[in-house]
């Protein structure tokens, strides 16, 4: 007999979602100046959830007016001031956390069980952590008065929204800086709720300014002359734009962008940790994580074993309604990115690579994709080569650590990698070899606000979190 | 006493550990303050700043795998090497830069004191800006600095010896490998610069020297897909802001020119921080529960 999971959906009226939405401007929400909206849908239903004011250039214009003027009393209040601000921020994130663990998965289509026990925990111990750091800044390393820049242009991902959010406002707020944020065209719902929690925290207007829209409101921003500073999370592509942008410019910025992690698992590792740890590096948020393990490099004696354990266990994720506390994996994003991934695992197969997913019916409506693997994947293929941000790992073999260490690095990118292997040695020279940013061993994607997290080559530069992550808003 | 003919110097580049003439067998005169000629210098091509890249790329790993004990006692090597060249290097830097006796001293003085700085750098780098983060679960997780790569160097036009040790040293203190444009107008501090280099037990390179036109050669350098930084502090705006646009390309590294009133001013950790990276490497620590330990 077998035992099924009755369903278990987290409540939805925790949350309020209004009818339509405004930018959030120097304290105030108000319509787009050339009066265009644009809607968010819910990826797992399709349902459109709300209207947005859509930013243009105006908007941006008025936006970094706003946070200039906010900047000079903002930048001199003393630091143990700006602190407490950014304390009731962590703490009423905490009060609302299910709320917006909900309006979160609504939003985006990751699972409840992710928004819940990752994304929001995390989204206010950042908080937390920066706010301790406002009145200590004279002790951080940076010299005996470091100074904030002034503006911080702040452009956000999809793929954790509030907690993107956090990693750019906590640090910058912390360090004296005023912000205008641009929220992702697909997700920009929690950080409009977020502009509501800056208002119960008593915010002086114009600290943080939220301008949803599209590309072009981003390119705006960063190309602002009033901006001093530009951090930017998403694709390589985009970076390098913003980098040729910024050039010649006093703009200080930095880039977090893609990556196309190697997960290292020698003949020696905890094969079913292992597993858990595979599973985490490409199926979390459905693998729409710049550091995802989305190369699994396996050393050739184990790769039977290790792929059985593998399907077996990919066997057992529940695909389906995100906001069930029971479901592993949510809904993609948007369909043009379900398009991308789509497009990029038919390569994959026309290539020559072979695919296996596991039994899993997908939704009728919303945007789905099965959990997927590939074997007899070469380093030649566009599968091990360019990032998919998806469900979808690609299998390559290796014989030797140098084998495996030549493999991992051989990519333009350099953001994360994970080894596998109860040999301590082993992990340290490996992990001293690898040309990555955050090198996960015995473990995958774990994250946490004292932890520097950026890349290395084209993922980007400038570090996220930790002291490190003071750097980038200071005038040093 | 008999006038003596002396015997004059043919520059050459340093690249790779040996001395070529650019293939593009190029050179340019190079003239004292007053005009009067010096010698003529290797004006470099884009195929000679390729291979330097090549031969910095060749010797990355075992520059940045070398202890930092050992990196140190390379560099003070170069110090002490340097000393004894004192008297040469103020001559030269007095040609360069129009200064008197006393004042070029000064400047050579300061350039052998600052490798002795960056010699003692070495070691210590890595614990002020590294360390363990105390993550909020049970995982050992520590941050430790590495070298960015190649690093390609536009060295300080005004200042041509003080000012080029000054942005070169920081650079390969932590592991990195530099290929450098020397100052156009007076670039024979640098290339005699090479010679010490060649003789302080620093790998052949290590640090690439190349003279010429900065418009022409940093131009490959700032696009070259094998080059991880670029340092424009001799660049003026104009071609800082196009090599800076070339250097997207792959996301190098970019330090901008900074204003420098005084070389001899005691510098901030500012120029070897911008040439690394930050990794973290995380491992769980196993913990003691309440039905035992799980490691």
């Amino acid at each position: 007999m077998t035992f099924e999971y009755a369903p278990a959906p987290e409540s939805r009226s925790v949350v309020d979602i209004a009818p339509s939405y405004g930018l959030f401007i120097d304290g105030e929400f108000a319509e787009a100046a050339d009066g265009k909206v644009f809607k968010t849908v819910s990826p797992s239903t399709e349902e459109v959830l709300s209207e947005v004011a859509q930013a243009g250039e105006a908007d941006v214009d008025r936006a970094v007016r706003a946070a200039r003027k906010a900047f000079g009393t903002w930048s001199a209040l003393p630091g143990s001031e700006r602190a407490k601000y950014l304390f009731r921020i962590a703490r009423i994130i905490q009060e609302r956390s299910r709320e917006l663990a909900v309006l979160e998965t609504l939003d985006n289509g990751k699972p409840i069980k992710e928004t819940r026990d990752a994304d929001l925990p995390l989204v206010a111990a950042h908080f937390f952590y920066y706010a301790g750091w406002a009145d200590k800044l004279e002790h951080a390393g940076f010299g005996p008065a470091p100074r904030p820049l002034g503006v911080a242009g702040q452009v956000i991902p999809w793929n954790f929204p509030l907690l993107m959010l956090a990693w750019k406002i906590a640090p910058a707020l912390a360090t004296g800086n005023t912000v205008v944020l641009k929220p992702a065209e697909t997700t920009p719902l929690s950080a409009l709720f977020f502009a509501d929690i800056c208002r119960q925290a008593g915010l002086p207007k114009g600290v943080v300014n939220i301008v949803p829209g599209y590309g072009d409101a981003g390119a705006a921003l960063v190309a602002h002359p009033d901006v001093n500073k530009v951090a930017f999370t998403g694709s390589t592509a985009v970076g390098k734009e913003i980098a040729r942008t910024v050039a010649g410019t006093r703009k200080k910025l930095t880039l977090e962008l893609g990556g196309k992690g190697a997960n290292i698992v020698f003949d020696d590792a905890p094969i079913d940790q292992a597993v858990e740890g595979i599973v985490s590096g490409i199926f979390f948020n459905q693998g729409q994580v710049c550091c995802a393990g989305s190369r699994l490099l396996v050393q050739e004696s184990i790769h039977d074993e290790l792929l059985d354990s593998l399907k077996r266990r990919l066997a057992t994720l529940r695909l389906g309604d995100p906001l069930d506390k029971n479901t592993d994996i949510g809904a993609i994003n948007s369909a043009e990115q379900l398009a991308r991934i789509t497009a990029l695992a038919e390569q994959g197969e026309a290539e020559g690579a072979e695919r296996w997913s596991p039994a899993c019916e997908l939704p009728s409506a919303g945007y789905w994709f099965a959990p997927t693997l590939f074997t007899n994947v070469t380093q030649a293929h566009t599968i091990a080569r360019d990032e998919i941000f998806g469900p979808v790992l690609s299998v390559l073999t290796f014989r030797t650590p140098d084998e495996a260490v030549a493999k991992a690095n051989n990519t333009p990118y350099g953001l994360s990698a994970g080894i596998w292997t109860e040999k301590g040695s082993r992990i340290l020279a490996v992990a001293n070899k690898l040309r990555a940013g955050v090198i996960w061993s015995n473990t995958f994607n774990k994250f946490d606000p004292t932890s520097p997290f950026g890349g290395y080559k084209e993922s980007g530069f400038g570090r996220e979190g930790g002291r490190h992550g003071l750097e980038a808003y200071l005038d040093v | 006493m008999s006038d003596r003919l002396s015997v004059f110097k043919t520059y050459k580049l340093y690249v790779g550990g040996k001395f070529p003439r650019s293939e593009s067998g190029r050179v340019y005169e190079v003239t004292d303050a007053n005009g009067d000629w010096l010698a003529n210098a290797p004006l470099s091509s884009r195929k000679d700043a390729r291979d330097a890249v090549v031969a910095a790329r060749k010797a990355f790993g075992a520059w940045s795998g070398a202890t930092a004990y050992n990196r140190g006692q390379i560099l003070y090597r170069i110090a002490e090497m340097l000393e004894g060249r004192r008297e040469q290097f103020v001559r030269e830097v007095a040609d360069a830069e129009g200064l008197s006796e006393a004042q070029a001293a000064a400047q050579v003085d300061a350039a052998i004191d600052r490798w002795v700085w960056y010699a003692g750098w070495t070691d210590k780098i890595a614990q002020v800006v590294g360390g363990g983060n105390p993550v909020a679960g049970p995982f050992f997780n520590l941050s430790s600095p590495e070298p960015t790569g190649v690093v390609a160097v536009v060295a300080p036009q005004e200042s041509s010896f003080l000012g080029l040790v000054s942005v070169i040293a920081p650079v390969i203190a932590t592991g990195n490998t530099a290929v450098f444009v020397a100052a156009e107008r007076s670039p024979l501090p640098a290339l005699s610069l090479g010679e010490v280099l060649a003789t302080s037990d620093l790998p052949g390179g290590v640090v690439n020297v190349l003279s010429g036109r900065p418009a022409e050669i940093a131009a490959p350098l700032a696009a070259h897909q094998d080059v991880n930084a670029i340092d424009l502090a001799g660049a003026d705006d104009v071609l800082a802001k196009e090599l800076e646009i070339a250097a997207a390309d792959n996301l190098k590294r970019v330090l901008r020119p900074q204003p420098v009133d005084d070389w001899t001013a005691t510098p901030g950790i500012d120029r070897m921080t911008a040439f690394l990276e930050t990794k973290t490497v995380w491992h769980p620590t196993g913990s003691l529960g309440a039905s035992g330990s799980s490691y």
